[in-house]
């Protein structure tokens, strides 16, 4: 418990950056999604961190934030794996460079 | 005299009757027809009705209409009608129904061709009883648009050319008139014609300004020298007159060029009597060349039509001669008002002989192409005469009429220019009178060359005149005796509008 | 008189009526035709005979009715017309009527087989109409109208064989050759018109050819070193030459012998060709006026000497001839110029009697060879016929008494008569000796190719088929070839010197008979060296032709050719005439329109240049500009690949870069 911000906020950058890597290097689309999700958790972390370290950690403002977060996520993934089995089943493959149509 | 707005009606019926004729079915093409010409037959009942009841005494306008249009610009509805004006109406009226007869079996979009004939004729009888310019200048372009479309869409292979060079020709002239006529609004305010000679004849129209008055003549007089045309300004006609349609030919030769004539005697002579006495002498030589020239080439045509056009520059080049002539000022006390009287009558007669005799000649023309399937070149023909021995006849008595023959249409007309003329300018009379002699020499090459000699095997069946194109160019062929025996009859009428010009001018 | 004179408009008019109707009828129609022709010119014949009655009741001078009316008015004045009877009208009105009424009849026989016989019959009777209105007409305007219209019949019935190229050239040669001496005409009519003021010949004292007018006319001033008198004269026998076959204008009437020869007869021979000669005579006053008293006037002299000309010309032209109706055509244009040179020398009495003559003796000689040519199947080459006075016998009496009245044989025959007096008043013209001399030299040409003509074809052997085979007209030809011939005699007896009936009736005083009259003025020694001559001249031919074959002394070429004056014409006139059409056709073509294409081309060539700026600077910098964008655009959506993680590692590149500014930013 005495373990101090800073340690809270370098894991979260590692966290973010091993789920950004993730993002940009997996070509399965799920992957990448996978990617996004931990970055997305890796903010989700810093907003405890800073609520916890906060002026006013008695407002529960941080925890309500992450709780709301994870919801949209939840909701984002599922989205997100839809459009990918839509199109898997329009292209057969889940590979996201593939994925072009919205070329400009 | 009546309250009747006889004049108005008389321009909107044929606009009414295209405008009518034009909104038949597509399958009622005999209604169409039938609708335009009961409508031109009306017209003619219309100005029947105006000849009967005018007053042979008086050489104003009569039937006078008039009514704000826009005031604030000096534009008003104003129409009457004198004895020149009365007799161009009767010349358009009788012409339409000619023509339109004529042209009965044309195929192509005959809805078309006879709403467009309609509205020419409006624009005809518009321009020969407005007298305000604005209102004039309205119907004068009016005519314009359907004779181009005339020419255009059912005009021989070089239609095309010829109806755009008779358009832009003419716009030329239109829009210099335009321009003079702006001019003098903006010195005069007004556009009224009787206001403006009234002005004129007191010298008051230009004040100050005379030289620019011999601009804006100039301006006016190209306007109606394209019109006529007085050489050199004649290039547009051959070519128009040759390959537009044959009932339309009828209508530029017989109304339309009479036109730039009626101008003269109507705007250029009461508006700038000065300008036309200043510029007599170049104008006198231009209208002989006017005879000269154009009948000499005549002879050099191998064309029917383009021959009939060339004629037709040639017989109005006396019209000009008269007018010219009669402008001269009266030297040192002496009178010459009988003079110009017999020129300036001889002139309007000449232009309703005219009128007639050129319409008979082209449609003889076109029934000549129309039976030969499109060949109309001296040589083609032949010995007609003995297949068609009515159709030689009729069409003699037409030439003869043509060619100034006495008791026909054009003799009185021509004598009596010639009458005033040769006392007012002697040599210029004199020089012409050598165009009657080339007149002769072609248009009897042409009765030689078409109806005598051995007949060709291939036009062994040549129909003659059929009992409707008989009846169709009899009343024609009437009027032209009518014209030669009794010229009382129409001299009754113009005489006192002359007498009035010549004291106006 | 003045009741006559009142209806005297029926004998124009009831021909005229008579065409009218004939030109409706159908052409099966034959008997009508030639009926109400016939009919009417009876007809005509009977009102002239009531005028010519009238006129012979005289009171010491000439009596004249006239009956005019105004025709249309301008300006303040009008045009009048009139008709009027007075001794030359009436005599002219009885010869017309009466030779038209013979040529009519004869005609019926003549024509029998011809498929336009009712088209004949109608031309014919718009002639006969024309001529008898010219006659009648009291004001020279009708006289024009009407002179034009006999110019028109003459034109139709020239033309009437259609089908023969020639005839329909020869029918537009002449209509075109009149119509330029019409046109001298027409400016005589004008300028007459604006100096009297009236264009009526008599009209109680205010007309163009009474005394107040002549004076006015003689005294008005000089136009071109003239007298305005003698200018209006001069250009009034300018029509004259025309009408009349004068030289320089004589080329028609040979060529309108192309018409069927009744029409030769009664137009080219005996009445509308008389009809510039009539028309001197009526004019006579106006031309005949100068103010130097003695002398004639210089309108006169032009008239003699032109007659005098053509009367040799003529004459020497018909020695070469081998169409037996050109010879008489070319006689024709001789005894014109007699007749306009007797005018000339002797006054109307004088011209008009030879005109009479030579109307009865011309008609008769043109129906004569008309019965020839038909005899002969339509042969007209004198050449091919001969021996005919056997089988045509009446045609050879009376082709014979024509023969010598035109060769003046003394004593029976009227041309002689009235040729000698000519020849007389010519001895006595104050001016020059030439035209009498020049009148004797045409008389023996005269007696010497007609004889020519009588021997080659009557007499001798036949040699043509077409001669052994002929035969004599029908009675319907000859009976009025035997009027004809009593008339050629009878005519000349009221003209001798002996009784000059005529010249008395002219002038309205009573003839008296005097033989004395005959040693007057060397009338005698005259007559006696013109029967010499004459009989000189058909002695000569006689031996020349009737003794043996036909074979022509070596006539000069000029004769055949004609004097060349048609290839004159060829290369002068009608060249002209062509150069300048083709001339005012290439005025039009480059010049008048040549000015306008130039103009048009100014146009073009502005249009031009507009449409290049708007094509190449203001159409070219959009383009250029759009092309830009366009540029722009591809380049730009370059990034656009639709790679996520493309776009992800840009983003990622950004965020880099903006933490270490950051960074950068607070160190």
């Amino acid at each position: 418990m005495n373990a101090p911000l800073a340690q809270y906020l370098i894991f979260s950058a590692l966290l973010f950056t091993v789920g950004f890597a993730g993002a940009l290097v997996r070509r399965n689309a799920i992957l990448a999604l996978v990617g996004i999700e931990i970055m997305l958790n890796a903010a989700n972390l810093n907003f405890i961190a800073f609520w916890r370290f906060g002026p006013h950690p008695e407002a529960l403002t941080g925890v309500m934030f992450v709780i709301f977060s994870i919801a949209v996520a939840a909701a984002e993934a599922a989205v997100g794996l839809a459009l990918v089995i839509a199109i898997y089943r329009h292209r057969r493959t889940a590979q996201a460079p593939q994925f072009n149509s919205l070329r400009g | 005299m009546t309250t009747l707005p006889l004049l108005t009606g008389l321009i909107a019926l044929p606009l009414a009757g295209g405008i009518a004729l034009l909104l038949t079915k597509p399958a009622q093409e005999k209604l169409a027809r039938a609708i335009g010409l009961a409508t031109s037959l009306l017209a003619l009942l219309i100005v029947g009705v105006i000849w009967s009841g005018f007053d042979r005494t008086s050489g104003g306008m009569q039937w006078v209409e008039q009514a704000a249009w826009a005031p604030s610009i000096g534009i008003e509805y104003h129409l009457g009608v004198d004895g020149i004006s009365l007799l161009m109406l009767l010349l358009t009226t009788l012409l339409v129904p000619f023509s339109l007869l004529a042209s009965w079996k044309i195929s192509r979009q005959p809805k078309l061709y006879f709403a467009l004939t309609l509205f020419l004729e409006s624009g005809l009888l518009g321009t020969f009883t407005a007298l305000n310019f604005i209102h004039w200048f309205l119907f004068w372009e009016l005519s314009l648009i359907p004779a181009f479309f005339l020419i255009k869409i059912w005009g021989g292979p070089k239609a095309g050319a010829a109806a755009f060079q008779f358009f832009l020709y003419t716009m030329v002239g239109s829009v210099a008139l335009l321009v003079a006529f702006l001019a003098i609004y903006a010195a005069t305010n007004t556009f009224d014609f009787g206001q403006l000679a009234g002005l004129a004849a007191h010298g008051e129209i230009f004040g100050a300004h005379q030289r620019l008055a011999g601009a804006i003549f100039l301006a006016a007089l190209l306007g109606f020298a394209v019109k006529v045309p007085l050489l050199p300004f004649h290039s547009w006609l051959p070519a128009a007159y040759a390959e537009a349609p044959t009932g339309a030919s009828m209508l530029l030769t017989g109304a339309m060029s009479k036109m730039g004539v009626y101008g003269f005697l109507r705007i250029l002579l009461p508006i700038f009597p000065e300008q036309m006495r200043a510029a007599q002498t170049p104008l006198l030589w231009l209208a002989v060349a006017t005879i000269v020239f154009p009948a000499a080439a005549a002879f050099a045509q191998r064309d029917l039509k383009r021959m009939v056009a060339y004629s037709s520059i040639n017989h109005l080049g006396y019209c000009l001669l008269g007018i010219i002539a009669a402008t001269r000022l009266t030297p040192g006390g002496m009178d010459f008002t009988n003079e110009k009287a017999a020129a300036l009558n001889g002139v309007v007669l000449q232009m309703f002989s005219h009128g007639l005799t050129a319409a008979a000649l082209f449609y003889f023309v076109g029934l000549i192409e129309e039976r030969a399937g499109g060949l109309r070149c001296l040589h083609d023909f032949g010995g007609l005469r003995q297949v068609a021995p009515v159709f030689c006849g009729l069409m003699g008595i037409t030439v003869f009429a043509s060619l100034g023959l006495p008791g026909l249409g054009g003799f009185v007309g021509e004598f009596l220019i010639f009458k005033g003329a040769l006392p007012l300018a002697s040599w210029a009379a004199a020089i012409a009178t050598l165009g009657l002699l080339f007149t002769a020499i072609f248009l009897l090459t042409i009765l030689q060359r078409v109806f005598a000699g051995p007949l060709p095997g291939k036009w062994s069946h040549w129909r003659d005149l059929s009992a409707a194109e008989r009846w169709c160019v009899a009343p024609v062929i009437g009027l032209i005796f009518i014209l030669g025996i009794l010229p009382q009859a129409v001299l009754d009428v113009t005489n006192p509008t002359v007498l009035h010009l010549l004291q106006q001018f | 008189m003045d009741f006559i004179v009142k209806y005297i408009w029926g004998a124009p008019l009831m021909p005229l009526a008579a065409a009218g109707v004939t030109a409706l009828l159908p052409r099966a129609r034959r008997r009508w035709a030639a009926g109400l022709a016939i009919g009417s010119m009876a007809f005509s014949f009977l009102l002239s005979l009531a005028a010519f009655t009238a006129t012979l009741s005289h009171a010491g001078h000439a009596a004249r009715a006239t009956l005019n009316f105004r025709w249309f008015d301008f300006g303040a004045s009008s045009v009048q017309l009139g008709f009027v009877i007075d001794p030359l009208s009436a005599v002219m009105l009885v010869m017309v009527t009466f030779v038209s009424l013979l040529v009519f009849i004869y005609s019926v026989g003549y024509m029998a087989h011809d498929e336009n016989f009712t088209r004949f019959f109608c031309f014919l009777a718009l002639f006969a109409s024309a001529m008898l209105g010219l006659i009648l007409a009291n004001s020279l305007l009708l006289f024009f109208m009407c002179w034009e219209l006999v110019g028109l019949a003459s034109y139709l019935l020239i033309g009437f064989w259609y089908r023969k190229p020639a005839a329909a050239a020869a029918a537009k040669k002449a209509f075109i050759t009149t119509r330029l001496g019409d046109l001298g005409f027409l400016l005589g009519i004008l300028l007459l018109y604006a100096r009297a003021g009236t264009l009526l010949f008599y009209d109680a004292g205010h007309g163009c050819l009474e005394q107040a007018a002549i004076t006015r006319l003689l005294t008005q001033g000089l136009m071109g070193g003239l007298a305005v008198s003698t200018v209006i004269s001069l250009l009034i026998f300018c029509g004259a030459i025309g009408k009349s076959g004068q030289v320089p204008l004589h080329v028609w009437l040979p060529d309108a012998m192309e018409g069927p020869t009744p029409v030769s007869a009664l137009i080219h021979a005996a009445t509308m060709v008389a009809a510039g000669v009539f028309l001197v005579a009526r004019m006579y006053p106006l031309m005949s006026a100068t103010l130097l008293p003695g002398t004639p006037s210089a309108a006169l002299q032009v008239v003699t000497w032109i007659g005098a000309l053509t009367a040799v010309f003529g004459a020497s032209l018909a020695v070469a001839q081998n169409d037996i109706k050109r010879i008489l055509a070319y006689s024709t244009v001789s005894q014109l110029g007699y007749m306009m040179m007797g005018l000339g020398v002797g006054g109307v009495a004088v011209g008009m009697f030879h005109l009479l003559c030579h109307a009865f003796f011309k008609a008769l000689l043109f129906l004569g060879a008309g019965s020839v040519i038909h005899g002969c199947a339509e042969e007209q080459d004198i050449r091919q016929m001969g021996g005919l006075s056997k089988t045509m016998p009446v045609t050879f009496v009376a082709y014979a008494i024509g023969m010598l009245s035109l060769s003046g044989v003394p004593l029976l025959f009227s041309g002689f008569w009235s040729k000698d007096a000519i020849l007389h008043a010519a001895r006595h013209w104050p001016i020059s000796q030439t035209p009498f001399l020049l009148g004797l030299i045409g008389a023996v040409l005269t007696a010497f190719y007609m004889t020519r003509q009588v021997s080659l074809v009557f007499l001798g052997a036949t040699r043509s088929e077409a001669a052994g085979q002929a035969h004599e007209s029908p009675l319907v030809m000859t009976v009025p070839l035997m009027l004809l011939a009593a008339c050629s005699v009878l005519a000349g007896f009221v003209g001798t010197p002996a009784w000059p009936w005529f010249d008395s009736y002219l002038l309205g005083e009573n003839a008296t008979f005097d033989l004395a009259r005959f040693s007057l003025d060397h009338q005698l020694s005259l007559m006696f060296l013109s029967t010499g001559l004459v009989a000189g001249a058909i002695g000569c031919g006689a031996w020349l032709y009737a003794r043996r074959r036909a074979s022509d002394p070596a006539e000069i070429n000029l004769l055949i050719r004609k004097f060349y004056i048609d290839e004159f014409y060829a290369a002068t006139v009608l060249r002209l005439n062509a150069c300048f059409a083709q001339l005012s056709d290439w005025l039009d073509r480059v010049l008048w329109q040549g000015v306008t294409h130039a103009l048009a081309a100014c146009v073009q060539f502005l249009a031009l240049v507009d449409r290049g700026a708007d094509d190449l600077l203001i159409n070219g910098g959009f383009d250029r500009a759009t092309d830009l964008l366009r540029a722009g655009g591809g380049l730009a959506s370059r990034g656009q690949n639709g790679q996520i993680q493309r776009y992800f590692r840009v983003l990622g590149f950004v965020v880099a870069v903006i933490a270490a500014l950051l960074i950068w930013e607070v160190s």
